[in-house]
């Protein structure tokens, strides 16, 4: 095995797993969503990374605030459905990109690339992974908390402003580093298929954080695996070995 | 404060979105009082206990008792169900006193066997329970209680009014209680605010319930329950 496809894997494994396990915390409140438009909001920034040469993760980071900020102006300025916001949003990332994306460059930015990661960008993703592993961890039975009733979490002291801020931007930084693995159109899904798989298999919340991000692991894993075997995108494979541990997580479904 | 006075509350303005949902309210409660706030729907009750709680602006004055610890019971909790959460998460999510946690839980009747259900899989009684239990974690003086589903049968026999009685009893809690249904009032509680954004009455149900306090409570509209089969 080459020593760079050693490192996409790596890199693969952390950021499905981190990307599964905050996910776990994103099924809820119809957040899953949000991360579908913040995906493809990255698309203007991925297509002016790969114009001027500089890192995909780097370009999609500010697109992604941009997107946070504009759901959240959206919701408090209309009273539209969140499902309405997010399709504007959405669309409005798609057809910005076309505008300047470089047409050879195209499927890099939609369903990512991840075979060319170089080692210090390895080096700073894993890391990143590492940290949001921690942050995530330390909020998480809050977030659960404000999930289930920002009542009940305010009457039990806990800051729901603080925490939704460290919550978002922990979803920001998945968003830009996933956006690298399998692009702008399919983030959403690293983030939203483990957690429904998780969730069909799991009757605590231990079971469920954690079988959310050993799924997400998993699929990547297995994604570049299948991406090295044959070649296809390895973005579009890991979604599919999602998908397909998904489907059979339905039949055991608990 | 007095020694056995709990919450003073004077003059209290709730505004929100430029509405005023609760004006010029004035009360107090003693340790031990059962205190019903009565109203129909929209009339501010729910709003009412959540600015006690601290969760709502508001103008004029409430006072709680130094160092008192408050225990909340909201009505429902609808998004409970979005992800898998055995009984042991749901209070794990206040406390990491595993002692405490099956203290509570034997309190309001389950054995220790019950941490593992997952509460998706209980009834509305048995969760009703467990929703009280989260309320009584960290041994709170006052429990603050939003409308209880009134008729659901606990267990077996027991309503959630008998069962609220025997748990104040053991643990010497002040309740403060909203509610829309009436026999509750007579039933329980020591005091009642008859509120309809502004209050209507305020004293011990005998004395205050009067056939025209009712009606102007629920504006001329008193809804005796008449079974017609």
């Amino acid at each position: 095995m080459g020593s760079q496809f050693l490192v996409s894997l790596v890199v693969g494994i952390f950021i499905g797993g981190v990307a599964g396990y905050l996910g776990s915390l994103m099924l809820s409140k119809r957040m899953a969503l949000v991360a579908g438009p913040l995906g493809h909001l990255t698309l203007p920034g991925i297509a002016l990374a790969l114009m001027y040469g500089f890192n995909v993760s780097l370009g999609a980071f500010p697109f992604v605030i941009l997107g946070i900020v504009l759901i959240w102006l959206f919701e408090i300025r209309t009273k539209l459905p969140m499902e309405a916001l997010t399709a504007v949003v959405f669309a409005f990332g798609v057809a910005a990109a076309f505008l300047f994306l470089p047409v050879g460059q195209a499927e890099t930015a939609l369903v990512g690339d991840i075979s060319k990661v170089r080692l210090d960008e390895a080096a700073i993703s894993v890391t990143l992974c590492l940290v949001l592993f921690l942050i995530v961890r330390r909020i998480y039975s809050k977030i659960v908390l404000i999930n289930i009733s920002e009542e009940l979490a305010r009457s039990d002291q806990i800051n729901v402003k603080k925490v939704n801020l460290i919550y978002l931007a922990s979803i920001a930084v998945i968003v830009a580093l996933g956006v690298k693995m399998v692009g702008g159109l399919l983030t959403a899904a690293l983030v939203a298929i483990p957690a429904s798989t998780a969730r069909n298999l799991s009757r605590n919340l231990t079971q469920y954080a954690l079988g959310a991000m050993i799924i997400g692991a998993l699929s990547s894993f297995l994604g570049i695996l299948l991406f090295r075997m044959t070649g296809f995108p390895a973005g579009p494979l890991i979604i599919l070995v999602g998908t397909f541990v998904f489907l059979i997580s339905m039949v055991f479904k608990r | 404060m007095k020694n056995d006075l709990i919450l003073k509350v004077r003059n209290l303005d709730v505004i929100l979105d430029r509405q005023a949902i609760i004006e010029n309210l004035t009360f107090e409660v003693h340790r031990g009082d059962v205190l019903t706030i009565l109203g129909p729907n929209g009339a501010g009750k729910s709003v009412l206990l959540r600015t006690l709680l601290g969760l709502l602006p508001y103008e004029g004055e409430i006072e709680w008792a130094k160092g008192i610890k408050m225990g909340y019971v909201p009505q429902r909790l609808p998004f409970i169900k979005d992800i898998p959460l055995s009984i042991r998460d749901f209070f794990k999510l206040k406390t990491l006193s595993e002692k405490e946690t099956e203290e509570i839980l034997k309190a309001v009747g389950f054995g220790e066997d019950f941490l593992r259900r997952t509460i998706g899989d209980l009834s509305s009684g048995q969760f009703q329970r467990i929703l009280i239990a989260w309320g009584l974690l960290g041994n709170p003086q006052v429990l603050l209680f939003d409308e209880p589903t009134t008729g659901v049968d606990i267990s077996g026999e027991e309503t959630i009014y008998n069962f609220l009685t025997k748990l104040k009893m053991e643990r010497d809690l002040t309740i403060l209680l909203v509610t829309h249904d009436l026999s509750v009032v007579y039933k329980f509680s020591t005091d009642v605010i008859c509120l309809n954004r502004q209050p209507i009455c305020y004293g011990p149900p005998q004395d205050v319930l009067t056939p025209e306090n009712l009606r102007k409570l629920y504006g001329g509209e008193v809804k005796y329950y008449q079974h017609r089969h």
